[in-house]
């Protein structure tokens, strides 16, 4: 309930600016910047994701399994995504951390994703290999 | 202010134009996966209807991404930009989520 609560205020605060800058004081505009492009580089890691789901949907060679290639097409859109998600989700939590100044927040989140990148890409790796051998 | 420089004095590390080259990385990339849904859109055999649906869609979200780009290369132009707004962050991820809606659709249809 209390972790529900947290997720509806965030989600609230992206569209909401006098809400954010209700919080503690502003930081060094450099510091805002830099979150700024960090959110940026996780906005074109959703790109890359969802442009792989896109390529995998019209370069991947058929395989034995049909639908193999609209399953994996539809787990890189996913990923991108959850990406673009985290994106703004983490970048409003720093600024607000920023601006009471607590301690960033830690995340699982890259970790998971270099472990699915690792085995979408063993995956495709198969299916290209299977493709090219027919 | 940590480093004692003038309000006018430009950040040595040039912030500024960091941000604003990585909002032209940014809205380059859309362009790309923008690209690969016309060519998803073009390649599929559909009835002309429908690709002329998809590609107006997908160039409407590149006009979305590339507006949002160019208000706030503005907004980082002078020697002390303000943060970005939360609105700006939420009409990026909107755009993103956008292109990938586009994808799941013409992938399984």
């Amino acid at each position: 309930m209390n972790r529900f609560k947290l997720a509806t205020a965030t989600v609230r605060l992206w569209f909401s600016p006098e809400r954010m800058e209700a919080e503690g004081e502003t930081p060094d505009y450099r510091f805002s910047l830099a979150n700024e492009r960090t959110f940026l580089a996780w906005i074109r890691t959703a790109f890359a994701l969802v442009g792989g789901g896109f390529a995998v949907d019209q370069f991947l060679p058929e395989t034995g399994w049909a639908p193999m290639r609209t399953v994996l097409a539809m787990v890189l859109l996913l990923g991108g995504v959850a990406c673009a998600v985290r994106a703004i989700n983490h970048w409003a939590r720093s600024e607000l951390a920023m601006r009471r100044k607590e301690d960033m927040a830690y995340s699982r989140f890259p970790a998971l994703l270099a472990s699915a990148v690792v085995l979408i890409a063993l995956a495709l790796l198969v299916l290209v290999a299977l493709g090219s051998a027919r | 202010m940590s480093s004692g420089a003038g309000p006018d004095e430009r950040d040595p590390a040039r912030q500024p134009e960091r941000t604003h080259l990585a909002w032209r990385r940014t809205v380059l990339s859309c362009g790309v996966v923008a690209l690969l849904a016309v060519r998803q859109a073009l390649a599929g055999g559909r009835p002309v209807p429908e690709e002329v649906a998809v590609i107006a869609a997908v160039t409407l979200v590149w006009a979305v991404f590339f507006a949002v780009t160019q208000r706030r290369v503005r907004e980082v132009a002078p020697a002390r930009p303000a943060a970005m707004s939360p609105r700006t962050a939420a009409a990026v991820t909107v755009c993103t989520v956008a292109l990938a809606a586009v994808g799941a659709v013409t992938a399984l249809f």
